[in-house]
């Protein structure tokens, strides 16, 4: 053969291999017989890593999955990357999932910013994007985002129990607003405006918005005390979560303080901004908390227990974000397993849009995950907690948005 | 080196980045993109920072501006992205001038402070024209097809391009470091009262020189656009500034070429410290940062000149015999830059 030939040879061979490569997997990608490939993105660095404990509970789940012989035979390869909440990172990671480690889904995405940076590609992709890690509204679109699912409660819809709170308990008060000056915190005060409604211009005296790179906000809660504000609700996460309630603390200002859900947590956000100080919270909860003693012996929590020791024993047991990384990966657990064996992205998506009535451990009783090919919304219902110094304690009835609506 | 290697090198490079479409993945093309992209912001700060003597802790924000000019004007005004990129980089000088103009009077740290400050105001200005820029949300953006029916990928076509755009800037930077202007640039870095002494127009060519930097840095940022389809504030942080930093002094300060090993490390080396530690990954890249520093102090570009010098040193000592070696060290300037041929 000539140089030319055998170039012309090896690059045809070349060529066909690639080929065949890329058919074998375009069928069920990311599946094999023996395992299939789930991929994630979290902010492990950056100024939302707080959040990276969850990424490290689903794997930790995913593990113990595994350990009990996996999903109708398979075990899960869990690969999750950093993303240090910045969208282009995002953008990177999630095509490196796609692309290279050809993962069959990309599950509990973290962040508002990084899914937005993704959504369109995702959807464009035709991979399934479940249960994005952010109660964004805009995650409940299937008829324009079809591959796209959120999974708590949505950040308006919050918004809304607050206010109808508000409106039914104090409708003579001032209120002020702290909230991040972005998607997530823009959400939040669209849904806490909506639900006050018309009363909403009379009784808001003064909003004030941070930055997820701003190193305090204490200047904003020294101006809402002296706005005369007599509700605050406070949309931050929770790195300015505690620095909030501190603050409000120190200054010896005692709203009717609102914290939205996402920094509710007492190992994360309560006992570093101080006990006494966050005595009187009121916050919207759609899980069981795992500082609340009402829930010692529950079943699900004493599962919860034992998990954590054995398969992730350097994550705290009063974070309310590993429970929350548990209870989501068994609902994909879930889905993996009522696909059987068929595996496909469009399979994974029908069983995704398909759950009724499904109990999961660590909701609240009386809260169940409804999805359907119209509703890509699986919590929609929640109920409201008070601080009492030491634990969360629900009053009040569930609020559920589904029927308000 | 000879002119005539110098130009085959270039076009060797050149071609050889221009096959990388055939071997790689969508997803390497798209990282190599970056790479391209990273090297014009580069270029851009390096003509700045390196042989101006300006240091700018804010190219971030020119970053910023050109991704969004572009965006707006693909996502608002249907303008197609051919066009976006030079008027990009147009809105960037004019903006880039406007800037140099006051900060002549300032010098080392007080204008890092000054355009730091630029990087930190972009984010919430942005934020701020909602109407414009979508706000916080960014603006979703659809990946251009490669025209003329090629049957390339968006990705393939998109590298090319942006390789293309690459090539052009390269050429453009090396000619203007060459010239009287380059020269009068290098000049007040090295001693501004003697340049002026000599007749360089320093207000005129510090401010150019800040708005040619801050052009670069728009076109890149327009192309980052085009590429990730999707710009928000969140991705035009403090951080990015002071990546361009650690991009420069990597690749090499006043040089060109250095710049490309410069986006290469910033573009790779986060991703390698991320495989190697999951739970603290910029501790391992401060440790390659520092290490590299440590091996490499003048960056790529300046071991590279030193090697060339020692080889070529040692070929004319050969040549000439032991009466007549030239010195291995480079003259060193005031501020300790190695000045550029």
């Amino acid at each position: 053969m000539t140089g030319r030939t055998r170039t012309a040879v090896l690059g045809a061979a070349v060529l066909a291999a690639l080929g065949l490569a890329s058919m074998a997997s375009a069928q069920t990608p990311g599946v094999t017989a023996t395992e299939i490939k789930i991929g994630n993105t979290n902010p492990y660095s950056g100024p939302a890593s707080a959040y990276g404990t969850i990424g490290k509970a689903i794997g930790a789940y995913f593990k113990k999955v595994n350990d009990d012989g996996g999903i109708n035979g398979r075990k899960i390869n869990y690969i999750t990357y950093d993303d240090g909440y910045t969208p282009p990172k995002a953008v990177e990671m999630a095509r490196r999932l796609v692309e290279q480690d050809q993962v069959a889904v990309l599950f509990q995405t973290l962040g508002t910013p990084s899914n937005s940076a993704i959504h369109r590609y995702m959807n464009q992709q035709k991979v399934p994007h479940l249960f994005v890690a952010t109660g964004a509204t805009k995650w409940n679109d299937p008829k324009n985002f079809p591959w796209t699912m959120g999974y708590q409660p949505n950040y308006q819809t919050e918004g809304r129990v607050y206010a109808a709170h508000v409106l039914k308990n104090h409708p003579d008060a001032k209120v002020g607003i702290l909230y991040q000056n972005d998607d997530y915190g823009k959400d939040y005060l669209k849904g806490f405006e909506d639900g006050l409604g018309e009363e909403a211009k009379k009784m808001i005296v003064l909003k004030q918005s941070y930055e997820a790179t701003d190193p305090t906000i204490d200047s904003q809660i020294v101006n809402l005390k002296n706005s005369g504000a007599t509700v605050f609700f406070n949309i931050t996460i929770p790195k300015f979560a505690v620095q909030a309630i501190k603050k409000a603390h120190d200054i010896g200002w005692k709203p009717v303080h609102y914290l939205n859900n996402v920094s509710s947590s007492l190992g994360t956000v309560l006992k570093p901004a101080g006990l006494e100080a966050s005595r009187g919270l009121i916050t919207a909860l759609y899980m069981k908390e795992v500082t609340d003693p009402q829930w010692r012996n529950d079943k699900g929590y004493l599962e919860w227990v034992a998990w954590m020791k054995k398969y992730y024993p350097e994550g705290a047991l009063d974070d309310q974000f590993n429970a929350y990384g548990y209870n989501v990966a068994i609902l994909m657990a879930y889905v993996i397993k009522q696909c059987g064996n068929d595996l496909s992205r469009e399979n994974i998506m029908r069983q995704a849009a398909n759950i009724k009535d499904l109990e999961l451990p660590l909701l609240l009783p009386g809260i169940r995950i409804n999805t359907s090919p119209t509703d890509f919304a699986p919590i929609e219902q929640e109920q409201l907690a008070k601080f009492d110094g030491e634990r969360w304690v629900l009053f009040g009835d569930l609020f559920d948005a589904f029927r308000k609506q | 080196m000879s002119r005539a290697a110098r130009i085959g090198l270039f076009l060797a490079v050149v071609g050889a980045a221009g096959m990388l479409p055939v071997f790689l993945s969508s997803f390497r093309l798209f990282q190599f993109t970056q790479v391209c992209v990273y090297a014009i912001a580069l270029m851009g700060l390096n003509l700045l920072t390196g042989y101006n003597g300006q240091i700018s802790l804010g190219h971030g924000a020119f970053y910023a501006v050109g991704a969004y000019t572009s965006a707006i004007m693909m996502d608002r005004w249907g303008i197609a992205y051919g066009w976006t990129v030079p008027a990009a980089g147009l809105v960037c000088f004019v903006a880039g001038f406007l800037f140099g103009r006051p900060a002549l009077r300032l010098e080392g740290l007080y204008l890092a402070l000054a355009t730091f400050s630029l990087a930190l105001a972009v984010p919430q200005i942005l934020k701020y024209f909602e109407h414009w820029t979508g706000g916080s949300q960014g603006i979703v953006l659809s990946k251009p097809q490669a025209p003329w029916g090629l049957r390339l990928t968006e990705d393939q076509w998109l590298y090319l391009v942006s390789l293309a755009v690459t090539a052009v800037m390269f050429l453009f930077a090396v000619n203007l470091v060459r010239g009287r202007v380059g020269r009068a640039m290098v000049a007040i870095r090295d001693n501004p009262v003697a340049a002026q002494a000599m007749g360089v127009d320093l207000a005129l060519v510090k401010s150019l020189t800040f708005g040619v930097s801050a052009a670069y840095t728009g076109v890149a940022g327009a192309l980052s656009a085009v590429a990730i389809a999707y710009v928000a504030p969140d991705s035009f942080n403090v951080f990015l500034s002071i990546t361009f930093l650690i991009g420069i002094v990597i690749g090499g300060l006043a040089s060109i070429w250095g710049n490309l090993f410069g986006a290469l490390f910033i573009q790779f080396v986060p991703n390698w410290a991320q495989d190697i530690s999951k739970a603290a990954p910029w501790a391992i890249f401060g440790i390659f940062l520092i290490g590299f520093m440590y091996v490499m102090p003048d960056g790529v570009a300046g071991a590279v000149r030193r090697l060339w010098i020692r080889l070529r040193s040692r070929r004319v000592s050969q040549k000439l015999g032991d009466d007549a070696v030239p010195s291995e060290a480079h003259p060193s300037t005031p501020q300790g830059h190695r000045r550029t041929t």
